[in-house]
C-alpha cells in the first residue's frame, strides 16, 4: 500500500481566482477596456437600469455586454435591441461568474473596440461577491421593495461595492424603506461606496450614475 | 448551491496542486473555515461527497474542517470580544468602532496524499 504524506497548502481557497482576477484587470488595463461588475438580487432592475445606462452612454463610447444567467437568452436580447453588442453567458447551474468565465466571455465579446464592457453578474447577493471576476469597479443594484436591512444580511456584498445603485424609487412611498437607516447601513459596512438613488423606469437619477461611469471609465483609459 | 460552487471551486485547485507534485490519490483535506465566512460546515461535507467522486485523484477523500472563531476589535476600548454573540457592536461600551479580526478565513490548510 502506498505511503501517504501530508502536504501543506496554507492559502485562501479563492487565491487561484484572485490571481486570475488580478491578471485580466493588467489585461483590461493594457487593452484600455473598463470592465464594470454588476450586481443584484433577481427582480431589482438590472436589465432596465442598464437600458436606460447604455441610452445615455452608447453616442459617445462603444459599450459591451455579458449578460451571465443561469439558463435562457431574454436579458441578452433585450440590450441588443438597444444597439449595442451583446453575449449571453450561461453557468450552467452555477451561482456566480469566476475570473475565469470572465475572461472567456470577454474573448466572446471581442472587446478590441469596447471601451466599456458590462458584466451582469448572476442575480445573487452571496457568492457574486466572494469571487473576483477581474471587474475594475463593482456595483450593485438595492431595490426598494427589498428593504433598508439588506446591508445588514449581506454584508460582503456591500463591502466590495463601489457604487451603491438604490433603485425603483418611485415606490418609496408604499413601502416601509428608510432610505436615511439604508445610507447608514451601507456606510457601516463600507464608508467608501457611492450610493445613488435612481428610478430606472422613469430615469430620475440615472444621469448621476452615468456621470460617475463616464468619468471612470475616462481614468481608466488615462 | 453557494457551497456546491465553492467546492468546484476547491476541487479546481487540489487537482491543479495534484498535478504540480504528481499525486496520485488524496486521502484527506482539511479546510479552516471562519466562524463568520458564511459557507456552512453541513453543506459543505454534503457537496463534496457529491462531488469529489467524479474527481479520479479525489474520489474517497475525507473532508475535514477547522472552525476558526470569530473575534472582533473595538477601537474604542481596545478589547476583544466575540463576534456571534455581539455582533458589531461592543458589549463593554456599547460602541460601534469595530472590525473584525478573525473569523471570516476560509482556507485549504493541507492534505495527506501520495
Amino acid at each position: 500500500m502506498e505511503k501517504f504524506r501530508v502536504l501543506e497548502i496554507k492559502q485562501s481557497v479563492f487565491a487561484d481566482n484572485d490571481k486570475r482576477a488580478e491578471e485580466l484587470r493588467k489585461e483590461l488595463k493594457e487593452k484600455k477596456v473598463f470592465l464594470l461588475n454588476l450586481m443584484s438580487s433577481p427582480g431589482s432592475g438590472k436589465t432596465t437600469t442598464l437600458s436606460r445606462t447604455i441610452e445615455q452612454l452608447k453616442d459617445e463610447m462603444k459599450i459591451g455586454v455579458m449578460e451571465a444567467d443561469i439558463d435562457s437568452d431574454v436579458d441578452a436580447r433585450t440590450i441588443s435591441d438597444l444597439g449595442v453588442k451583446a453575449i449571453q453567458l450561461h453557468t450552467g447551474g452555477m451561482c456566480h461568474l469566476d475570473a475565469d468565465m470572465t475572461a472567456q466571455g470577454l474573448e466572446g465579446l471581442e472587446t478590441g473596440d469596447v471601451d466599456l464592457a458590462i458584466l451582469e453578474n448572476v442575480g445573487n447577493l452571496v457568492c457574486p461577491a466572494e469571487f473576483d471576476t477581474g471587474a475594475v469597479k463593482n456595483a450593485m443594484i438595492l431595490s426598494v421593495p427589498e428593504g433598508d436591512d439588506k446591508p445588514l444580511k449581506y454584508p460582503l456584498m456591500f463591502s466590495i461595492c463601489d457604487v451603491v445603485l438604490i433603485n425603483k424609487i418611485d415606490v418609496l412611498p408604499y413601502f416601509d424603506f428608510d432610505m436615511e437607516k439604508c445610507e447608514q447601513n451601507i456606510k457601516m459596512r463600507n464608508p467608501n461606496a457611492k450610493i445613488i438613488p435612481i428610478c430606472a423606469r422613469t430615469g430620475e437619477g440615472v444621469d448621476k450614475w452615468a456621470d460617475w461611469l463616464r468619468s471612470e471609465v475616462k481614468a481608466w483609459k488615462e | 448551491m453557494h457551497e456546491l460552487g465553492i467546492v468546484f471551486h476547491i476541487i479546481d485547485s487540489l487537482e491543479k496542486i495534484g498535478r504540480e507534485n504528481k499525486l496520485t490519490q488524496v486521502a484527506s483535506v482539511t479546510l479552516e473555515v471562519g466562524e463568520v465566512s458564511g459557507v456552512l460546515d453541513d453543506y459543505l461535507k454534503d457537496c463534496w461527497k457529491w462531488a469529489s467522486d467524479k474527481s479520479e485523484l479525489l474520489k474517497g477523500a475525507e473532508l475535514r474542517t477547522l472552525p476558526i472563531k470569530a473575534v472582533t476589535f473595538c477601537e474604542d476600548c481596545n478589547k476583544t470580544y466575540s463576534t456571534l454573540e455581539h455582533g458589531k457592536t461592543c458589549p463593554f461600551c456599547s460602541g460601534g468602532n469595530t472590525y473584525l479580526v478573525t473569523g471570516n478565513e476560509f482556507n485549504m490548510k493541507e492534505i495527506e496524499a501520495c
